[in-house]
């Protein structure tokens, strides 16, 4: 087993967040931790299909992120989307139905699990090839400057969070976007969540250079590295983030430092990963820490925690009732959606 | 009435699109300052500013997701690929994101955007830039085809394609930017999924598109002489194929020649031919004939060259062949 990077230290002080604040990141948290396990039991099950990449151990990254947004900012995913999709408020019930193939699904049933797409709540994907949504975030993130720049609409101050992985920092779309979101000055996080590996390939053994966050320096971008298992360290890089962005000052990279509970997907026997390496990540689960942390500072105590575990655990058997229960898309819609306008 | 050089009907075609819908813009490589690299969107930066005429960095994967991430949120980008060959990097992009992600979306986005620019067997430009991508997109999902061929067509094409709601594959042919015309004075569009008759005849019918219904007409000339009679269409689409106008020339003339620039294995034509045996066999009176260019890297010498595209004395051979052979 490689080394393990020594994680950045975050010195959070109680003030910096309400019980309010504090219960509503641990409820995001939550939800997707419960929403990945039924997933995997569904899966398991024989009940959901095709390649399914869940998201336990890195809801900090979700979390600390997409709760740092407003409504009208984007969110732009990978593969491993569902959790993202959750935090940016796509209802369960729409992103279980997905996975069921149903016409009640956030993309009716036409995408699955790595295509979760939602206007409504400027989800642009789920996308399921390395590295492809970073110049489609790059474009949401170009529009709101060419609203605010080109039509003098000042109001256009969205911001684009963009997800990707450690992997997909060795692909050419990750520097070419970099150059351009920082020649341009775009309002746009690029969120890489470095959980070590890339399916077998070990981060060390595919990068020159295993410290991403360095790689923003020289597009003179800032770059950070963050603890990507405190969902307080990452909520506060990502909030001075968006605020640069917001204020038209450019984008910044985040290194989220984190791993994955599960094998790449469900398909995956994750033979390579040491049990050893398993469990000092496991240690760190994101969201028993914040649960110590939401404790020790009486920003809640266990029978509020449990309720909001009890909820959303009823929530998700809801999610997948409703998924269940949904009618497939129609045979004869089985053309619908190839151009606009049909 | 003012004439009109193709690559300028291309230019006003931008310009009125821009000046009457603000989120219209241009991206590319040379677009702006240098005003595009056959001078379709000269001026046009001083006009618009550089964000509506955005010179981009060589990296025409990235700048054209970036166009797809910009036309799920409003924009209608118009993308200038400074040689259509280029966007083989950008496959992925055009495929993947422009031409699926409406139907993978369950219709959550659409997708206005063109991609614009010259492709075709130029004069001794080596294999690489003298590439007909048309086939290789053919069948891609959710993408509309549009080769121009005239002034005229030009402009009314890409006003269209510009006003479309969904990706468009626009190609120009790099000879044909110095073609003139009486352009009309008044506005116009051009209807993106109509073949154009560019001939009445009742011997054959020949189909075309872009550089090659030029070579047709030639061909013609000498046809008409010899007494023949061909009707030529302009397909102007080729995804979809408008086979409603291709059927009422195939009941009259009930012989079909295909005359194209791309490749003959995978190519335009290969589809056509499949789909008039589907649609048409019991109206024809002889096999559908395809002249295409030949299965190679264009080679850079220009006697090479010309043997690889298709000349107007073949298609005046494959005329009268055709016709000649009386049933």
């Amino acid at each position: 087993m490689v080394q393990e990077r020594t994680l950045p230290q975050f010195q959070a002080s109680p003030a910096q967040l309400s019980s309010e604040a504090g219960l509503t990141l641990y409820e995001d948290m939550i939800l997707g931790r419960f929403f990945e396990d039924k997933c995997a039991e569904m899966y398991y099950r024989g009940k959901m299909f095709g390649f399914v990449h869940l998201y336990n151990g890195q809801e900090a990254v979700s979390t600390g992120v997409i709760k740092s947004l407003r409504a009208d900012d984007y969110v732009c995913s990978t593969y491993r989307d569902h959790v993202h999709a959750l935090s940016a408020g796509v209802p369960a019930q729409n992103v279980m139905a997905e996975l069921f193939g149903k016409e009640t699904g956030c993309s009716r049933g036409r995408g699955g699990s790595m295509h979760l797409f939602s206007q409504e709540h400027n989800l642009l994907g789920g996308f399921a090839f390395i590295g492809e949504g970073i110049p489609v975030a790059l474009g949401a993130a170009f529009q709101s400057r060419y609203r605010k720049d080109a039509l003098g609409d000042a109001s256009a101050d969205q911001v684009t969070a963009c997800f990707f992985g450690d992997g997909t920092t060795n692909n050419g779309q990750f520097f070419e976007c970099l150059n351009m979101a920082a020649l341009w000055k775009l309002p746009i996080l690029f969120v890489v969540e470095n959980n070590k590996w890339a399916i077998g390939m070990a981060h060390e053994r595919a990068t020159s250079q295993p410290e991403i966050y360095k790689k923003a320096s020289v597009f003179g971008m800032p770059g950070v590295e963050v603890d990507g298992m405190d969902v307080m360290a990452v909520r506060s890089v990502a909030q001075e983030a968006v605020a640069r962005a917001r204020a038209g000052e450019g984008p910044t990279l985040l290194e989220c430092l984190t791993y994955r509970f599960r094998g790449h997907s469900l398909a995956d026997p994750d033979e390579l990963r040491s049990k050893a390496e398993k469990e000092e990540w496991l240690a760190r689960d994101p969201i028993k820490r914040f649960e110590a942390y939401l404790l020790e500072h009486n920003l809640a105590d266990e029978g509020t925690l449990k309720a909001i575990r009890d909820r959303i655990q009823t929530h998700i058997d809801d999610a997948l009732t409703f998924a269940e229960g949904s009618p497939e898309p129609k045979p004869d819609d089985l053309y619908k959606y190839i151009f606009a306008d049909d | 009435m003012a004439e009109t050089l193709l690559f300028n009907a291309l230019r006003e075609a931008i310009d009125e699109e821009m000046g009457r819908d603000e989120t219209v813009f241009v991206l590319g490589e040379d677009v702006g300052h240098y005003g595009g690299s056959y001078k379709v969107t000269k001026d046009l930066y001083d006009k618009y500013g550089e964000l509506r005429v955005l010179d981009t960095p060589i990296a025409e994967n990235s700048f054209t997701g970036m166009a797809v991430g910009a036309a799920m949120t409003g924009l209608r980008p118009i993308i200038e690929g400074m040689n259509m060959g280029f966007l083989l990097l950008a496959f992925n992009q055009i495929a993947n994101n422009a031409g699926m992600l409406r139907y993978t979306s369950g219709g959550n986005f659409k997708i206005p955007m063109v991609i614009r620019g010259p492709g075709g067997v130029g004069r001794q430009l080596g294999a690489e830039h003298s590439q007909r991508l048309e086939a290789y997109f053919q069948a891609v999902p959710g993408l509309k085809i549009v080769a121009c061929s005239t002034p005229y067509n030009a402009k009314g094409l890409l006003k269209s394609a510009i006003r479309d709601n969904n990706p468009v594959l626009f190609f120009e042919h790099v000879l044909l930017y110095n073609l003139k015309e009486d352009l009309p004075n008044h506005e116009y569009l051009v209807p993106l999924d109509k073949a154009e008759i560019v001939r009445s005849g009742k011997d054959v019918t020949i189909l075309t598109y872009s550089r090659m219904r030029h070579h047709v007409t030639q061909a013609v000339k000498g046809l008409e002489k010899n007494g023949f009679d061909p009707e030529v269409i302009d397909l102007i689409s080729l995804k979809p194929i408008d086979f409603e106008t291709i059927g009422v020339s195939i009941r009259k003339t009930h012989r079909v020649i295909i005359v194209e620039e791309c490749m003959k294995t995978g190519g335009i034509g290969a589809e056509i031919v499949a789909s008039i045996n589907d649609r048409f066999f019991d109206e024809l009176d002889a096999p559908v004939v395809r002249l295409s260019s030949q299965d190679i890297p264009t080679p850079y010498n220009g006697k090479l060259e010309s043997l690889t595209i298709v000349q107007p004395k073949q298609i005046e051979a494959a005329v009268e062949a055709m016709v000649g052979l009386k049933v």
